[in-house]
Order: C-alpha cells, then sequence, then structure tokens
C-alpha cells in the first residue's frame, strides 16, 4: 500500500468517508429531520465525484497490487452509476418524505451501496469483486425493507436477503473453484491460464457457477425470481433505485469478470451467456404481458431489458461491450422518467401503482401523458426513439459476432414485448376512465426529470449525445 | 508412531467425532458443547501445522466469542427444536436427493481435477517465503498490506450491517417512561421528601 494507490482510489475513499461523516453528524444532531437535506447533499457528491471520476484523465491504473482497476471502462460505468443514483435520491427525496419513511441513514445506506457499485466495477481480483458486491447488497437489502411496518416491504427485504445470500454462495464456490484451479484470484492472473477450449471441467464448473451468481445480481432469468417480488414490495422510491444504477454496476461487473478473467475463452461462456439472454429477453416479454401492477411490469421489463444488455455481451467482442454500455446507459435514463411517473401515481393521496391508474390519462394531462408515451415507445425500441437505437447496437453487434439466431430471437421478443408498452399507450389515450383513475399533481421535480427523460429519448436521435463514442472508448480498454 | 502423528490422530478423530454428535445431539446446548470442542481441536491441528496464531484466534474468537454468543442465543430463543426438526422430515427426501447429485457432481469435478501448470507459482507468489519470515508476521503483512482495500472494504460491510439493524429494529417510543440521570441526580432532597409526624391512632 502506497500513496499512489490511495490516490486511485480516492474517489471510492472520500464517499466512504462523507457517508460515515455524515452518518455520525446525523446521529448526534437533528437525525431524521436532517434526512431531505442529506439526500441533496449525497446527490451533490455523488454528481461531483461522476465529474471527478469523468476528467480524471484517461490513463489506465491499477492499485493494489491489481485488485482495483481505475480503466476507461470502470470511468464510464462509475460516471453512469453515480449519475443515475444522484437522480433517483432527488426524484425519491419528496415521496419519502411525505410517506414518513425519510430516514437519515436512507441516502447514506444509498451513497455506501455506491462505494460498493464502484469497487465493483473496478474489481481486478475475486475478492475484490465480492467484497464490492456484498457492500452494495446488504445496503440494497435494508433499504427494500426500509418500510418496516409493512409485511410486503419486510417479505420484499427478507426474500431479497435470502435468495441473495444464496447467489453469493454460489458465486463464492465457483470462485473457490476458479482459485482452485488457476492459483490465484486476480484476474490478470486467471487470464494466463484460462485458454479457448484448454479449460478443465473443474474451471468450467466454477466459470458456470460464478456466472449463476452474477445472473441473479443482474436478475437475469432463470434467475430473476425474486425481482417482481422485490420490486413491488419495496417502498417506490427503492423500486426506482434498484432499477438503475446497480443494474449497471452487477452488468458491467459481468462484463469485467468475463473479459479480464476469461477473455481467452470467449466460446466457453459465449453460450451460457446467450442462452441468459435468450430466456430473459423471452420471459421478460411474455410474463410481463398479465401484470396489472405498474412495479411488477417493470420488474418483468428489466429482466426483458437484461436479456438485451446480455446479448452485447454474448457478443464477446469489442462491439458487443461498447453497445452493452450505451445499452444501459439508455435503459436507466429511461428508467429515471418512467418511475419518476410512477412515483407520482397516487389515487386520493394513497399510493397506487395499479395499471388501471392510467386510463384515459391522456385527456386529463396531456404533457405527462405525452412524456410518458415517448418512455414507453423508447422502452419498447419503436424506431424513431433513442431506446431503438440501444437494442439496434446490441443486435448488430450480435450479428457481427456471428450470432445471427441470438439477434433474431432478440428482435421477435422485442415484438412480443411491445404489446405490454403499447397497451399502457392505448390505456392512457383510448382508455375508459374508470374509478381507479390517478389523480395526483406532480411535484415539480418529478415533472422535470419525466419530461427531461422522455425530451433526451427524442433529441437523442440526432447523435446519443456522444454516449455511443464514450462507450466505444471505454469498452477498448476493456476487450484488447 | 511419533507424538505429532498420536497428536494428529487425537485430534483429528476428536473433530470428526465431535463434528458428528454437533449434528446428531438431541439438545441445541449439548450441540453447541461439542462444537467448542470441535474448535478447540482443530486449534490443535493449527499447532501441529505450526499455525498458532490461527490456533489462538480460533480459541479466542470462535470459542471464546461466536460459541458463546451461540449459547446465549440458544438458551435465550425459546424455539421448539423438536417441532422444527418434524418439519424437516417432511423435506429429507427431496434434501437427500439434492445432496446425492450435487455429491456425484463433486465427484466428477474431484475425478478430473487439473490444476493449471502455472497454479503452483501463481499461489506462492502472494505469501513470502515460510522460511524468512514467521508466519504471524507473514499474516499481518497480507492481511493490511497486500489485502489493505479488501480489509478496509470488509470493515465497510460490517458497518452496513450495523446501521441496517438499528434502522430496521430501532423505534423511538414516546409512551413509556425512561430514565433522567440527570434529572435524578440534581433533585432537591428538600423538594422531593418530607417529613411526615404521624399521630398514634390517626392515619395520614
Amino acid at each position: 500500500m502506497t500513496a499512489t494507490d490511495l490516490a486511485i482510489v480516492l474517489p471510492e475513499v472520500f464517499l466512504a468517508l462523507f457517508a460515515i461523516g455524515s452518518l455520525l453528524f446525523a446521529a448526534y444532531t437533528a437525525k431524521d429531520d436532517l434526512g431531505p437535506a442529506l439526500t441533496w447533499a449525497t446527490a451533490a457528491v455523488f454528481v461531483g465525484i461522476a465529474g471527478w471520476v469523468a476528467l480524471s484523465g484517461d490513463t489506465n491504473r491499477t492499485a493494489f497490487n491489481g485488485m482495483f482497476i481505475d480503466d476507461g471502462f470502470a470511468r464510464f460505468a462509475k460516471v453512469v452509476v453515480l449519475l443515475s443514483g444522484a437522480a433517483v435520491l432527488v426524484m425519491t427525496q419528496e415521496f419519502l418524505t411525505r410517506r414518513g419513511l425519510m430516514k437519515f441513514e436512507y441516502p447514506l445506506l444509498i451513497a455506501l451501496a455506491t462505494v460498493g457499485m464502484m469497487m465493483m466495477v473496478s474489481a481486478g481480483d475475486l475478492m475484490a469483486l465480492y467484497m464490492g458486491l456484498e457492500l452494495q447488497s446488504l445496503a440494497l437489502y435494508v433499504v427494500a425493507a426500509l418500510r418496516r411496518d409493512s409485511p410486503r416491504s419486510t417479505e420484499a427485504g427478507l426474500k431479497y436477503f435470502v435468495l441473495g445470500a444464496l447467489s453469493s454462495g454460489m458465486l463464492l464456490y465457483g470462485a473457490s473453484l476458479v482459485y482452485g484451479f488457476a492459483g490465484t484470484t486476480q484476474f490478470a492472473g486467471i487470464i494466463t491460464t484460462a485458454d479457448e477450449g484448454g479449460m478443465s471441467i473443474g474451471l468450467l464448473i466454477g466459470l458456470v457457477f460464478v456466472i449463476s451468481g452474477l445472473a441473479f445480481k443482474v436478475s437475469a432469468a432463470p434467475f430473476h425470481m425474486w425481482t417482481p417480488d422485490v420490486y413491488e414490495g419495496s417502498p417506490t422510491a427503492v423500486t426506482a433505485f434498484f432499477a438503475t444504477a446497480p443494474k449497471v454496476a452487477a452488468m458491467a461487473l459481468f462484463a469485467r469478470v468475463m473479459h479480464d478473467a476469461f477473455g481467452n475463452a470467449v466460446g466457453d461462456w459465449q453460450q451460457i451467456v446467450a442462452f441468459l439472454a435468450v430466456i430473459s429477453m423471452f420471459l421478460g416479454a411474455i410474463a410481463a404481458i398479465g401484470q396489472k401492477d405498474m412495479k411488477r411490469l417493470m420488474a418483468y421489463s428489466s429482466i426483458a431489458h437484461m436479456g438485451y444488455a446480455l446479448v452485447g455481451l454474448a457478443a464477446g467482442t469489442e462491439k458487443g461491450v461498447s453497445a452493452m454500455l450505451l445499452y444501459m446507459a439508455i435503459y436507466v435514463t429511461m428508467n429515471i422518467g418512467t418511475f419518476a411517473f410512477i412515483l407520482t401515481m397516487e389515487r386520493d393521496g394513497v399510493h397506487a401503482t395499479s395499471i388501471d391508474g392510467v386510463r384515459g390519462l391522456s385527456k386529463r394531462e396531456p404533457i405527462k401523458a405525452l412524456a410518458l408515451l415517448v418512455l414507453l415507445f423508447s422502452l419498447a425500441g419503436v424506431p424513431p426513439m433513442v431506446g431503438f437505437f440501444g437494442k439496434f447496437a446490441v443486435l448488430t453487434a450480435a450479428v457481427d459476432a456471428g450470432l445471427g439466431w441470438l439477434a433474431v430471437a432478440g428482435a421477435v421478443a422485442s415484438v412480443i414485448g411491445a404489446y405490454y408498452y403499447l397497451r399502457l399507450v392505448y390505456f392512457m389515450y383510448f382508455g375508459e376512465e374508470t374509478d381507479a383513475a390517478i389523480d395526483g399533481a406532480m411535484p415539480t421535480v418529478q415533472w422535470g426529470f419525466l419530461v427531461a427523460s422522455a425530451a433526451l429519448m427524442i433529441l437523442g436521435i440526432v447523435n446519443l449525445f456522444g454516449v455511443d463514442g464514450a462507450a466505444t472508448l471505454a469498452a477498448i480498454t476493456l476487450v484488447n | 508412531m511419533t507424538v505429532v502423528d498420536f497428536a494428529f490422530y487425537l485430534f483429528a478423530i476428536t473433530v470428526v467425532t465431535a463434528g458428528l454428535f454437533v449434528v446428531i445431539a438431541r439438545n441445541p446446548v449439548h450441540s453447541v458443547l461439542w462444537l467448542i470442542l470441535a474448535f478447540l481441536s482443530s486449534a490443535g491441528m493449527f499447532v501441529l501445522l505450526g499455525a498458532e496464531f490461527v490456533a489462538m484466534l480460533l480459541i479466542i474468537v470462535y470459542v471464546g466469542a461466536v460459541a458463546v454468543l451461540f449459547l446465549f442465543v440458544v438458551m435465550m430463543l425459546d424455539v421448539d427444536f423438536a417441532e422444527l426438526k418434524a418439519e424437516m422430515a417432511k423435506y429429507v427426501p427431496l434434501a437427500a436427493l439434492i445432496g446425492v447429485v450435487l455429491l456425484m457432481q463433486l465427484a466428477v469435478v474431484f475425478g478430473s481435477w487439473a490444476f493449471a501448470p502455472e497454479a503452483e507459482a501463481l499461489r506462492g507468489a502472494v505469501t513470502p517465503d515460510a522460511g524468512e519470515v514467521h508466519n504471524t508476521k507473514a499474516l499481518g503483512m497480507l492481511l493490511y498490506d497486500q489485502y489493505f482495500l479488501l480489509f478496509q472494504l470488509a470493515g465497510l460491510v460490517l458497518l452496513v450491517a450495523m446501521v441496517g439493524a438499528i434502522v430496521l429494529t430501532l423505534r423511538h417510543r414516546t409512551d413509556i417512561k425512561r430514565q433522567n440521570v440527570l434529572a435524578q441526580m440534581y433533585r432537591d432532597p428538600a423538594k422531593a421528601m418530607k417529613v411526615v409526624d404521624v399521630k398514634p391512632g390517626q392515619g395520614l
């Protein structure tokens, strides 16, 4: 450990110290009354660190004997994670305060989870991977059960915890087999021992277990069972967070392990990832059709979207990774807008997330309905919107890598999936208003996020704001 | 058979027997006591391996803290273990099937297990030469230099666990009487008490 090592992890150290300091400060002063202020402060720190990471040059460095990697890929993922985390914090502060859930620990647990995510995307070692993953997951288990007097929220927290522990067990079992074979936990060491075709059966089983553990964390089918229940049971503010930053971090970690540790044996994991991708896309698209609740619908939607991101990863090429990063950035932007809307769905002052609530929305709230329409089209991947370009990028990457059948499956699944997004649009514009219709006013902050996110989905078609270029640069540093 | 061999077999047989009794003992308190015996014997094995620091850790941390904590939890929680076991019995066939399948898979892995040719060198690369550095010192160097980052992250994980436990369980109840030490100390005896002279035959 030297000063240079510490200088490289400085953003993480700073965020951790901020969380610990604020925790002490709030515990000794106004406690929960400080919650809203701390939420804003945490969001500001997130944005500040995102700027710091983005502008910290384009050198690729490692710290702590290769345990921590600071390269373009990690920086891209960190910026997306931090900015989406900040957006969700700002967006959910009012929701939590109004429902009496604003504990001062909430923003700080989110900050600590974010430290974990930053470690995950920078992990250069199986142990660093696991520590980052656990730091993130543990904080998320707690916030899932934040509404502790509600049985559903407690159930969500418990379910997430038990299944998360199971997946950690699988991951660790796989990691121990990999270590047993390679004799090292460092990705840089593992890649020298794991060659194409030369993988022993023990290492292969280890790899499968590691992938299963990671697939659970990104909620890819068939490891998705927890997602709908956790999304539905958690307070909506927490669900909004689950659907954004942790997904990006877990997906980036997935790509990092596959390429940094097993990059010489693409053929061995490509088929597994492709299988996960196909199952996720179809399950997400088909199971969402019968859903009556917006949050459950978004859960299945996220499973399907993870499937598309995995298509990019399955390509196993630099283009695939770049498409995956682009897809995740777009997915997070769409989700922030959609959740800004879901957060404000209420009837007679009670939060009501049934999809019947949006029936006839266009007549009452034309701007909101229009913004939601744009977002839903984008989620479905309807051409003029930015969401289409994300899908297009991952599917072309798959075709270029010789996985034409995967691209075809993706296109078919997206047509099936379009049904339930378009059904919501139909409800908004042609549905008869029922007595479940939402009537809540929308606070300025959420309204701003909804409209801004929808505007980005349209304005982005000019040049995607250069995110695709940044994603390509990031992917180059990972795949070589 | 040398003394070392004898000690090894003694400790090894004790560990296995104690482990078996942890599982089959009817009384959970007895299970914990058997567990402590297993810990102590494995500490002996570590001493035989020349890792006396780990042996002491095992006794101080596992026997001294963890096992005693277990004992408290087992004794304080009113869990009806007989009922739990009856509940478990329903799932035994399925669990046994899964166990057998896992065992067979492990056998496959074990049968065809191969080490990477570089594994030996890579494994030795992180640890200092055992001949030159005392094992306690080597452990310290590994934990606090090589794996400093992981050590600190483990600290953060524990912090999150602690904060989480408080967030999920602490309730600020306002309807109960609390002890206020300062108020107690600053009470003035002259105001708090009065001496009443009660005449015989009269009440207050």
